[in-house]
This record gives structure tokens, C-alpha cells and sequence, in this order.
């Protein structure tokens, strides 16, 4: 067992806990454990760097060093919004040694950076191998891999794979059978925190995303950020309202999708924690696709259908 | 360095900008592709690029537009303004420090201050739990804006599906996030 050190954020402990707890139930079958970095706090979302930046670095910074006092050295943040800040505090106090200074004071702690924070979307693909070698039911559905903004961008300061077309998620989903479709909304804004101040907004800004994924052919999206996952699924009544649409396409984290392909059951993947349910559309016929999500009497064939 | 802008005085709106975050507006050549891409600028009373444009003229009342407008409430620093810049300017920083004057100069827009109740309510989360806690969030956010009818129906389809926690979780050292919180000024 390979130990790694882990920080789940606010989110996968309440309304994100499907992506938490798939990912516990993956990574066995990868020979990885994960290493709680102790007594952690909130990184400060969005909020923090929208109202006060030194509240804004000074809040992840007491969770890396939090996580170095404990000897972690990589670190998997399977939520985007916290990686992101994450990478972006990392990136000003190795830039400016005098805020570097400014933060120490503020928290009280020493960061050595020594930390090295891992989106999940990394911490997969360097262990496409063993997910490969992991896989039992290979997810033959046409699927739709939404980035989002903040795994890629920055790109200046995030570095991580091509900013307007990504290409890891795809490539992932490839390596479990699955066929990733081409299309334009890959790194669009869902909306994110406008969720709770502002639904209709955010029902047209995710609207475009769902309508696209779903005209690209899709049969499912797949995620890797828990604010991505509740303005596709849990604000789907507000999207069906802009678009005057049903969609009915459901919505996945990508531990969930892997953990799918693994053979692993619907209930050790939280399936059955989201609003959309996660059904597809009658077999094309293929002999290994995975019919376990997808409840015997269920027979709704369109994604889409005019409400 | 020369002129950053056209407006000569230090304590000039672009002048603060440069002097906190190193963001110098005059870089703009006013392509337009920030607010091309901005998936908010329909909703913008001031699009990204107008809002750099007024910063560079510095004319009379323009200061006081941008720390009023809405654009900076309704801007998400997805940061794809700055992905597509060709000159490098840091949009959403900006926009960051155009905020925090917003709200220290007492300028917030009517239709910003929901979303200010809301950052607002999150941090206040945070400061005394160590944590987000979704619900106390929510709730919090919904009493502070009188909003409490919207997303009601929500509420027990989350709680069903064990999204929702009836209690927040208390981190042990919260005493080490109120010096962050005291020191900051937050």
C-alpha cells in the first residue's frame, strides 16, 4: 500500500460525500491509502479571495502546514476549487518572500514548501495502469468530460494540461472503455458559487453545458469538482426550467465512473445519492455494458425530451 | 517605471491597483477577448475590457461607476478572461481588489449585496466552526437575505439522499483560526 495524504474539504463531507466515498472505494484496487492531514480547515473557497487575499492564502496555508508537520509530502484534493487554491497560495508565497513573511505571521506557522497538492485527475492518470488492470466492466457509454475552470486555469500558474481542451479526463475514461465525445463545453464556467444567491443564472450558465454535452451525443458527464456536480445535478429543475428542456443525462464523478468500470455496486459509489438518476439509455447491444446503474424496468430511451 | 496611466494621481483608482496587486491596467490594448469569453458579461452593467478602458482614461465619475457596478458581484473568477489575454492582465485580481474597495469604500451595488451577505456568511461559517458547514450556510445566507422560500423544496430531497448534516463539524484548534481571522482583519 502506497500511503498518500489527503484532504477531502468541506464539501465531500456533506453534499459532495458520493465523490468522497468513491474514491475510498477505488483506491484499494490501487493499492492506495489515504493519510487524513490532521485537524483541517476550510480553504476559504471562493469567498475568501473574493473579500480579503490575505484571509485567502493565510487559510490554506495553515493547512499545508498542517499537512507538512505531518510529514506529507504529496497530497490528493479531489476538489478543484480547494486544489485551486491550493496551487495558487503555493504559487504567491514562493513568488513574494515578503508576504511569505505576512503569512507566517498571520497563522503562527511555518510553510517549508514541501507540499505538493495532487488533483485527482493526476493522481489517476499516473496509475492508468492499475486502473486499467482494475477494470471488469469496461463503461462503454459515450461520455462528456467537463473540466471546468479551476483545474485548468490559471494556466499560467495551475500548469496542468492544455487550458481550452483538456485532454487527461478523456484519456482516463478511454483507458476504462469508455468513449469520450468531442465537444465545446469542456472548460465553460457551470456557474459555480452562484448557486445559492443566484439559480436562474446559474440554470442558463449550466444549461449551455448540459445542452451541448447532450447535442455532442453524450450519455453521460463526467466531473472531477464538486461545485461542477451540484449545478449539473442538484440545480437540473432550474437548467430544465432555462432550457425548457427534461434532460435527464445524469452526472458523474469520475471515481464513480472508474469505480463503475471496477465493478463496483451503485450503493459503494453513492449512485444513489443524486438528484438525476444515474440510468442510461436502453443497450446498443454491446455485451459487457454496465447494466448494474441502470434499473431492469427502466426503459426511458431519449435523453432528451421537450417538456 | 513611467505613467502607468493616464491618470497622474497616486492615490487614483489604477494607481492602488498596480501599487496592492501589480496589475497594471495601461497594459490593455482593448481586444475584447476578456469579455468575449466572460460568461457572465450579459449579465455586466460594465464588461471586463470597459471596465480596464475606464481605469486607463480615469474621467470624472468613472472611479465611482466601476466600485459601484454590478459586474464585480457577478464575476466568478473562472479566470478565463486571464487564460485568453494576450497581454497577460490579471482580470480577476483585479476584480478582487476592485471588491474589497467596493466594500470598504461603502460602494457595494444594491444587486451585489445578496452576494455579499452570502461570502459573507461562508467566512463567518468558517471562523467559528474551522469548517463550511452547507447548512448553517444556507440557512444563514437565506435569514441574512429574506430569501427563506427559495430553495425550500430542495431542502428534503438533499437531506433524503444524506447530502445534509444536521450538525457542523468543530475543527479542535479553532483558536489558531480566530488569530488568522483577528490578524487579517476578516
Amino acid at each position: 500500500m502506497t500511503k498518500i495524504g489527503y484532504y477531502p474539504g468541506c464539501s465531500l463531507l456533506g453534499t459532495a460525500r458520493e465523490y468522497d466515498e468513491s474514491l475510498r472505494a477505488i483506491l484499494p484496487r490501487m493499492g492506495v491509502e489515504l493519510v487524513d492531514v490532521p485537524d483541517w480547515n476550510c480553504c476559504g473557497a471562493s469567498s475568501a479571495h473574493m473579500l480579503n487575499h490575505e484571509l485567502s492564502l493565510s487559510l490554506p496555508a495553515r493547512i499545508l502546514s498542517s499537512a507538512e508537520n505531518k510529514g506529507i509530502t504529496d497530497m490528493l484534493v479531489p476538489c478543484a476549487a480547494c486544489y485551486n487554491r491550493f496551487v495558487m497560495t503555493i504559487h504567491e508565497l514562493n513568488e513574494d518572500s515578503k508576504l511569505r513573511a505576512r503569512v507566517a505571521d498571520i497563522t503562527g506557522l511555518d510553510y517549508r514548501g514541501t507540499i505538493h497538492p495532487l488533483n485527482i485527475l493526476e493522481f489517476l492518470e499516473k496509475r492508468t495502469d492499475a486502473v486499467k488492470a482494475a477494470t471488469a466492466l469496461p463503461f462503454e457509454r459515450n461520455v462528456a468530460c467537463y473540466y471546468g475552470c479551476l483545474l485548468v486555469r490559471p494556466p499560467t500558474v495551475m500548469k496542468f494540461d492544455r487550458s481550452e481542451d483538456p485532454r487527461t479526463m478523456d484519456d482516463l475514461m478511454s483507458a476504462v472503455g469508455a468513449n469520450p465525445v468531442d465537444w465545446a463545453f469542456k472548460v465553460e464556467c457551470c456557474g459555480a458559487g452562484l448557486s445559492i444567491t443566484s439559480p436562474a443564472l446559474v440554470g442558463k450558465l449550466s444549461g449551455r453545458i448540459i445542452e451541448n454535452a447532450v447535442k455532442s451525443g453524450a450519455e453521460a458527464i463526467i466531473v472531477a469538482c464538486p461545485l461542477c456536480h451540484a449545478n449539473l445535478d442538484m440545480r437540473r429543475s432550474a437548467i430544465n426550467k432555462a432550457a425548457g428542456k427534461k434532460y435527464t443525462v445524469p452526472v458523474l464523478y469520475i471515481t464513480q465512473a472508474v469505480g463503475l468500470a471496477m465493478g463496483l455496486k451503485e450503493k459503494e459509489l453513492g449512485l444513489h445519492r443524486h438528484l438525476v438518476k444515474v440510468r442510461f439509455p436502453a443497450d446498443r447491444g454491446a455485451a459487457q455494458a454496465p447494466t448494474h446503474a441502470q434499473p431492469a424496468a427502466d426503459s426511458e430511451p431519449a435523453q432528451t425530451e421537450e417538456a | 517605471m513611467g505613467a502607468i496611466t493616464h491618470s497622474r494621481k497616486s492615490n487614483s483608482l489604477p494607481a492602488l491597483l498596480q501599487k496592492f496587486t501589480g496589475v497594471a491596467v495601461s497594459r490593455c490594448y482593448q481586444c475584447g477577448k476578456c469579455s468575449a469569453g466572460c460568461p457572465l458579461a450579459e449579465e455586466m452593467d460594465y464588461t471586463p475590457s470597459r471596465i480596464l478602458r475606464m481605469l486607463q482614461l480615469g474621467l470624472d465619475g468613472h472611479e465611482d461607476s466601476i466600485l459601484r457596478s454590478f459586474s464585480l458581484w457577478v464575476c466568478l473568477a473562472c479566470e478565463t478572461c486571464y487564460a485568453r489575454c494576450p497581454q497577460e492582465v490579471d482580470i480577476p485580481k483585479m476584480m478582487d481588489f476592485l471588491r474589497a474597495e467596493s466594500v470598504s469604500r461603502k460602494k457595494v451595488n444594491p444587486r451585489g449585496r445578496d452576494l455579499l451577505k452570502f461570502h459573507q456568511t461562508l467566512l463567518d461559517s468558517v471562523r467559528y466552526t474551522g469548517r463550511l458547514y452547507e447548512v448553517g450556510l444556507i440557512a444563514g445566507y437565506k435569514a441574512r437575505t429574506l430569501n427563506i422560500f427559495q430553495d425550500l423544496m430542495l431542502a428534503p430531497r438533499l437531506y433524503l439522499l444524506g447530502k445534509l448534516k444536521l450538525f457542523p463539524h468543530f475543527i479542535k484548534n479553532r483558536k489558531s483560526l480566530s488569530r488568522i481571522y483577528e490578524k487579517t482583519g476578516a
